[in-house]
């Protein structure tokens, strides 16, 4: 990294020495994890390339940004609407909390039983490694679950401009209405920061680009359908990784890139797998960067992934939002409409959840479901249950897990994934 | 041809072969002491075989040093299983550190199996620690634990507290074999748990080394009211279902090519003789 970084690091307020052991076990993983994987589509050396510049090169460009006006924003819930955010002038990033950071500190602010990607988002502040985090104008946090929810109460001590948006948790008329009334109010918000009226124009423009990162990612998607698998589920999730961050127009050119280059390889025949390698669906709790234990055990355990029902994974990306609207009021209704559909499992009773997961299941010939849920993450932990119930009297087999970032249970993980890699075949 | 199916537990590690019938031509274990791949190696330069399949918590060691393909302990108990009791459709293996409740379609494949969690509570690892801290010989606490009058009540799983609730217990009083049975009824409660939670009717094939004590399966048998059987070998049914995949399953068996033996096996077994306890032969009997 160019010394240029570091100072741009240090006016940030990063832990210089905390981020440089960051890096490196980053690097470290990477390396190990992706790019040695074989048959790679020559494409994802641009994620590669995203990668090794993810706390240089972007953040530079983020930090430009901010020179010539425009705020960032930084969110940790897919349902912060990235359309509302564009169209008030500012960038949206997603705020990755997928490792065990500064546990210590952490661990006075919030209890030793709380999820693995709670704490993260909190060792990530404490342990001063998180650019995105220093660099962003405004954090939003959502009162999703209980423990997303009370953090944030926490959460406020530590960053003095979060935000806080209330979301439904069933899917009534009032539900609805709450989300609607908040996203306006988070409209306000927005437009008293950036000191920019979200227009129609520039809503309809937002729309436009936020469904075509969108449509990028369902083309790379419904590629995966074809066996053998054109691309590993580990780089195609790494693509839904990176839509968290990076500038939307470029990511969705360079994953339409790939999948120019995946269509290619299904047109011969060719993939990262032999043809009828088992292929599994992961359906749970979101994997954000640098979490990659998981697919990483799946994938070189003789099976691939062809699918994430996830916030970084389908469920998140899914839906487009209607940009048929004239008004700034009929598109906030589809922008309300699209968001509203996210099975989130803080949602009582979710079965839309479950017939996704099925629906998923069928399109991507899926031959079983992994449900991976992280530790003490009680909506979808319990979700489990009735997943697997349900999956099990269509004939469909389902390991549940459950798991958190740090690397003790890998063996035993092993075990599993590979016990359940046998049923299939 | 010969196949060879070795299982590398934490504890110990077996090694059967069997040939082109799937009979046993023999059959060796060790301790895994604390190389378990010098012990591996040396257990291997002892026979001969034409192919091997590795198991066990200790397979991917193996699969690294050795080139040899895998499988888990889990299709391996199920295959072996399945020798002993044809017909059999739950196994439960508890081992060294891990334990397994398997769940079988009526053609023998793995329709659904438990494990436990991470720690020691509930697998052979806690029940010889347990055994220490009471001053019984492992061989003798299950036989003992039979003997108890009655059952006490030993509510931590937890090893660590566990051995701290027996140390009171001794303290006040009560009969080494009752709290032996105590911690035996704490173990059947997880393992109860397991088997319910795959198989709610049937027989249950009981593999892996605490399937030796008589103690384990009695309780069992009282608590779950079904049928136990335990094979003559509990300890060798992991090897024997590798073994038997070396032979039957193709797919398993030649993913990879195999190295027979690496040439510093058997050097090592001749310069180095103290180094692993040396291989007990536990059964030479052709046949099962
Ligand atoms: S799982 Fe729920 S709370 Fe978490 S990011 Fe997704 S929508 Fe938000
Ligand atoms: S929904 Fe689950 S994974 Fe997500 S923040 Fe809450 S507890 Fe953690």
């Amino acid at each position: 990294m160019s010394e240029d970084y570091r100072s741009m690091w240090q006016l940030l307020g990063l832990d210089l020495e905390a981020h440089d052991a960051l890096l490196n076990v980053l690097g470290k993983a990477y390396q190990d994890i992706f790019l040695a994987q074989k048959e790679r589509p020559r494409g994802m050396e641009y994620f590669d390339f995203v990668m090794s510049e993810v706390h240089g090169l972007r953040i530079r460009e983020l930090l430009d940004e901010k020179a010539a006006g425009r705020k960032i924003i930084g969110s940790y819930c897919v349902f912060v609407p990235e359309e509302i955010v564009l169209a008030a002038n500012a960038t949206l990033v997603g705020l990755c909390s997928g490792a065990d950071f500064a546990m210590e500190e952490v661990e006075k602010c919030l209890p030793r039983n709380t999820c693995a990607l709670i704490k993260s988002s909190f060792g990530f502040k404490l342990g001063k490694v998180c650019p995105y985090l220093e660099s962003a104008d405004m954090i939003v946090g959502e009162n999703t679950c209980d423990g997303k929810k009370k953090a944030y109460e926490s959460l406020k001590d530590l960053v003095q401009n979060l935000y806080v948006m209330d979301l439904p948790q069933v899917k009534s008329d009032q539900g609805r209405a709450l989300l609607k009334a908040e996203y306006q109010r988070f409209q306000a918000a927005l437009e008293d920061l950036t000191g920019v009226a979200v227009t129609a124009a520039s809503l309809k423009a937002a729309i436009r680009t936020v469904n075509a990162k969108r449509a990028a990612i369902h083309r790379l998607s419904s590629l995966r359908k074809a066996d053998p698998a054109p691309i590993s589920g580990l780089d195609a999730l790494l693509a839904n990784q990176v839509f968290f961050y990076d500038a939307p127009l470029r990511f969705t050119k360079s994953v339409n890139a790939i999948c120019d280059e995946l269509e290619k390889r299904i047109a011969e025949k060719a993939g990262v797998f032999p043809e009828k390698t088992p292929r599994i669906l992961v359906s749970g709790c979101p994997q954000a960067v640098p979490n990659w234990k998981l697919p990483f055990i799946v994938e070189t355990s003789g099976a691939v992934i062809v699918g994430e029902e996830s916030c970084v994974g389908e469920r998140g990306t899914r839906n487009l939002t209607d940009d048929r609207g004239e008004t700034v009021e009929e598109m906030l209704e589809a922008i309300v409409d699209r968001y509203y559909q996210v099975d989130c499992a803080i949602f009582t009773p979710n079965p839309q959840r479950l017939e996704h997961i099925q629906e998923m299941v069928a399109a991507y010939q899926a031959d079983g479901v992994i449900h991976y849920g992280l530790q003490f993450c009680q909506p979808y932990l319990m979700e489990a249950i009735p997943v697997e119930k349900t999956l099990e009297q269509a004939g469909i087999p389902c390991l549940r897990l459950e798991t958190d970032y740090s690397m003790e249970d890998v063996g035993q993980l092993k075990t599993r994934i590979e016990a359940f890699i046998e049923q299939l075949h | 041809m010969r196949f060879a199916g070795i299982d590398i537990g934490s504890r110990t590690i077996e090694l059967v072969v069997v040939d082109d019938a799937g009979e046993i031509v023999c059959s060796l274990q060790t301790d895994t002491g604390f190389d378990p791949i010098t012990a591996a190696q040396k257990l291997i330069a002892e026979v001969h075989y034409d192919r091997i399949l590795a198991t066990g918590y200790g397979r991917n060691l193996f699969e690294i040093s050795f080139e040899a393909p895998t499988v888990t302990e889990i299709k391996a108990h199920a295959r072996g299983a399945r020798v002993f009791f044809p017909d059999a459709l739950t196994v439960l293996d508890i081992g060294g550190q891990d334990s397994k409740a398997i769940a079988l379609f009526a053609n023998g494949r793995v329709k659904k199996f438990e494990m436990n969690d991470r720690c020691a509570a509930g697998t052979g690892k806690f029940l010889e620690i347990m055994a220490r801290t009471l001053g019984f010989e492992i061989d003798d606490f299950g036989r003992e634990a039979l003997l108890a009058q009655k059952d006490l009540n030993i509510s931590s799983m937890c090893t660590v507290f566990a051995e701290s609730e027996v140390t009171s217990l001794i303290a006040k009083g009560q009969s080494r074999r009752e709290i032996a049975r105590g911690l035996h009824t704490s173990v059947i409660r997880r393992a109860a748990g397991m088997i319910n939670r795959v198989s709610s009717a049937g027989a249950i094939v009981f593999t892996g080394g605490v399937a030796k004590n008589p103690c384990m399966s009695a309780l069992l048998r009282q608590k779950l009211g079904r049928e136990i059987l335990v094979p003559d070998d509990p300890q060798l049914v992991g090897a024997l279902g590798a073994a038997l995949l070396a032979g039957q399953d193709p797919s398993t068996a030649q993913t990879r090519p195999i190295k027979k033996m690496p040439p510093a096996a058997k050097e090592a077994n001749e310069n180095d003789p103290g180094q692993a306890a040396p291989a007990e032969r536990t059964s030479d009997r052709p046949g099962i």
